[in-house]
């Protein structure tokens, strides 16, 4: 009896001070947001809480009959499905060639292809939109040379979301591509061995060895990505604001707009949660198909 | 439930060791760590109440100061002045960047830690008010003898009235106007800038015939509603109706002057994409561009690009109006207005400072310092701003410039809708028509709250 009193006073004594931090900082804002969802709360009320009306579902509602909803969670959508597996290929891809035998000063390069992780996105995005300038982005000086004609790749409204995933992709490949490097070290490596003297060719060996071996390295890096790309926010915000024509408008920076530009809280928190909940979905779809996967 | 000693039973023997060595130690200070743990969070909590709370509890003399940008930066230094001529009052200055400032100023008045006086751009004044952060001014400009009413160009004045109650001073004023490169326009036969919209289309074509193809004869950025909403006004189009609770876009005035104005982009006389524009003063030094409809901002900036043998090639007009009947068409009353905070507690203080800040010599000396174009018009008097020629046109322009719809609902009109509705047609996405149905549908959506406040105070 005595033991467990003293079992309680432990943790209390050690997550209480992280449980209460939690519970200030991170639950009490996410139940206020989502009773503020079924409000109209806005500038209005900010100054008088009499002005707000509790309104059910209107929020919600009306956010599904909102063109520019669609437009940012189809923009969103596009360029998680672009982004996100471009994003796993290049920092696998990069990871095996990193761990490759050949390779020399591993360390240099890991560290050139991890900088930009660690570089402040706004100076990223900013050097970015010099690249992709009309007239005198280095972008358009490279293709010069194979005779392709200027484009403005943030102006027009096709490309301006490919330069976007372009960007984001270089920005993130880095930080995935150490954590396969740390997969790839940890497949033992006689099962190499084994295949080598077995007569397994090198693309037999990365289908049946290293693929199924890196498979929750993968579970994990993709859930990471696709998470953090539904949150897509401040590579368009500094380099398009979500022009041309909305092309490149995204969930989040809807959210931002409608909440702390024009202060209507309670769409901006309505909207939060259908993100919110799209990114779990996300996230079980992600869980279970990795899961067949692996025992098909 | 497995308690935690079992657990570490399982463990390596030195790891068990440190542990009950651990535990022993917890049992026999527990009860007296556990109440010194409370009283540490509690006093760490409350310490950090109380240096939040630090910024509003200084002496009863100072009082705080938000400006954004570069009034924040500069002004400072007209506050020793201030300080000298009352004697034991403290000004403290904070300054806010323009991009935060909104967010700044709510979040401060809803911890309700609003500054004692600030700026505001004026077209924010209708949402602080509002907001109820902001005090009437009407009896403290009854006793004032610096600022008296008929000292302020009107439209400027009427942009901090709000159902007949003032809520702010003007303190610099700014609006919009043709800037154009003289010589060119000269080329296409036009020694004085276009007075009437036919004059400016006419002269737009014209000079277009004489530049090569990737070169503009005017600028009109869909990512600016300013012009759109200033022609619009120029046509006698009433933007908002039923006492601005309902968008009245789709009017036949407003129609035609924002085709006027879409038709430049349409037919290749002004640029499409924005992107295509990085530094408008480089590409006025290029001729890229040559005809643009800006704010006094841009003045030093152009005085900075344009040198040697363009020092002299470009200059400033009034706007031009849609018919020739009166010269210079309507503008807007931009600029930035003084406010007090409702909630402070020094608002003597705080009123003196706004006066002395509207005083004919610090207006002239904020020009000096900054360039910001003085509200009170005895300024104007002063040579500096009497000599400059490109202040002429701005001085013309103020007698004749309105406000826009004061609601706190106007920005979000105009930045996120309209802009958005000028690039869908100026792209072919959308014709006229529809842009401005669909512009309506929306502001009549973002105007629901406000016609629901209105019934219920009848």
């Amino acid at each position: 009896m005595n033991s467990r009193n003293n079992n309680v006073k432990a943790l209390v004594f050690f997550l209480g001070p992280a449980m209460l931090a939690i519970f200030v900082f991170f639950c009490i804002p996410v139940l206020s947001a989502f009773v503020i969802s079924f409000t109209d709360f806005d500038i209005y009320s900010l100054g008088n809480f009499s002005n707000a009306r509790f309104i059910g579902l209107r929020n919600y509602t009306q956010l599904f009959e909102d063109p520019l909803f669609w437009i940012a969670l189809r923009n969103t959508f596009f360029f998680v499905i672009l982004a996100g597996p471009l994003s796993v290929a290049v920092s696998l891809f990069s990871a095996l060639l990193l761990n490759a035998k050949l390779v020399k000063f591993k360390g240099i390069f890991r560290l050139t292809y991890f900088m930009p992780v660690v570089t402040t996105l706004i100076a990223v995005a900013i050097v970015w939109r010099f690249i992709y300038h009309p007239r005198f982005g280095l972008l358009n000086y490279l293709l010069s040379f194979i005779h392709i004609n200027p484009v403005d790749w943030l102006g027009n409204p096709f490309w301006a979301m490919p330069a976007i995933v372009l960007m984001s992709v270089w920005k993130n490949f880095g930080y995935n591509m150490i954590i396969f490097i740390a997969g790839l070290n940890n497949i033992p490596s006689d099962l190499y061995e084994a295949a080598t003297i077995e007569g397994a060719s090198w693309w037999q060996q990365f289908r049946s060895i290293t693929l199924p071996m890196l498979a929750p390295t993968t579970l994990f890096i993709s859930l990471i990505t696709m998470i953090g790309y539904f949150q897509l926010f401040a590579e368009p915000y500094i380099m398009t604001q979500g022009g041309p024509l909305n092309k490149t408008l995204s969930i989040v920076q809807y959210l931002y707009q409608e909440g702390f530009r024009w202060w209507n809280m309670g769409y901006s928190a309505a909207i939060a949660f259908v993100l919110f909940f799209i990114i779990f979905l996300g996230s079980v779809i992600q869980t279970l198909v990795q899961k067949k996967l692996k025992h098909a | 439930m497995k308690n935690l000693s079992s657990r570490i039973a399982n463990r390596p023997r030195f790891v068990k060791q440190i542990n009950a060595d651990f535990i022993n130690l917890w049992r026999s200070v527990s009860s007296v760590k556990s109440a010194c743990y409370f009283l540490f969070l509690f006093s760490f909590l409350s310490l950090s109440l109380s240096l939040s709370c630090n910024k509003k509890s200084s002496s009863k003399t100072e009082i705080s100061f938000w400006a954004m940008g570069a009034e924040g930066e500069f002004v400072q230094k007209l506050v020793p002045e201030f300080e000298k001529q009352n004697p034991g009052i403290k000004v403290k200055v904070q300054m806010v960047p323009w991009t935060a400032a909104q967010e700044k100023l709510v979040t401060a008045y809803a911890s309700d830690n609003s500054p004692d006086v600030y700026q505001l751009g004026n077209t924010w004044v209708p949402q602080f008010s509002a907001l109820g952060a902001i005090e009437n001014l009407d009896s403290w400009i009854q006793k004032s003898s610096t600022i008296k009413r008929e000292k302020y160009f009107e439209g400027i004045w009427d942009t901090n009235v709000l159902d007949g109650k003032v809520y702010g001073i003007p303190w610099y004023v700014d609006t919009r106007i043709l800037f154009y490169r003289k010589d060119v326009l000269a080329k296409a036969g036009y020694s004085v800038p276009p007075k009437t919209w036919d004059e400016l289309y006419d002269c737009s074509k014209k000079i277009k015939a004489k530049l090569p193809a990737e070169k503009y004869p005017i600028y009109i950025p869909t990512n600016e509603w300013a012009p759109f909403v200033i022609f619009g006004l120029q046509a006698n189009a009433q933007l908002l109706k039923n006492n601005n609770s309902y968008g009245n876009f789709q009017s036949k005035e407003f129609q035609y002057a924002f085709s006027y104005l879409i038709n430049f982009i349409k037919q290749d006389l002004a640029p499409m994409s924005v992107s295509q524009v990085t530094n408008i003063y480089q590409a006025f030094a290029g001729e890229y561009l040559n005809m643009y409809i800006s704010g006094p901002w841009n003045i030093n900036e152009f005085k900075k690009w344009m040198t040697g043998d363009l020092a002299d090639k470009w200059m400033t007009a009034p706007l031009p109006n849609m018919s020739g009947v009166k010269y210079p068409g309507v503008s807007l009353a931009g600029g930035s207005s003084l406010v007090m905070s409702g909630h402070s507690k020094k608002k003597e203080l705080a009123w003196k400072f706004i006066e002395y800040l509207s005083t004919t010599k610090i207006q002239v000396e904020l020009y000096h310092l900054i360039n910001d174009l003085p509200a009170v018009k005895d300024a104007w008097e002063d040579t500096s701003l009497k000599d400059d020629i490109y202040l002429e046109a701005f001085y013309d322009q103020f007698q004749n410039v309105v406000a826009t719809p004061k609601i706190p609902e106007w920005e979000q009109i105009v930045f996120s809708k309209l802009q958005q509705y000028a690039e869908y047609t100026a792209r072919g996405v959308m014709t006229v028509d529809e842009a401005m149905k669909a512009m309506d549908q929306d502001v009549n959506k973002i105007l629901e709250k406000r016609r629901w406040m209105i019934s219920r105070n009848n």
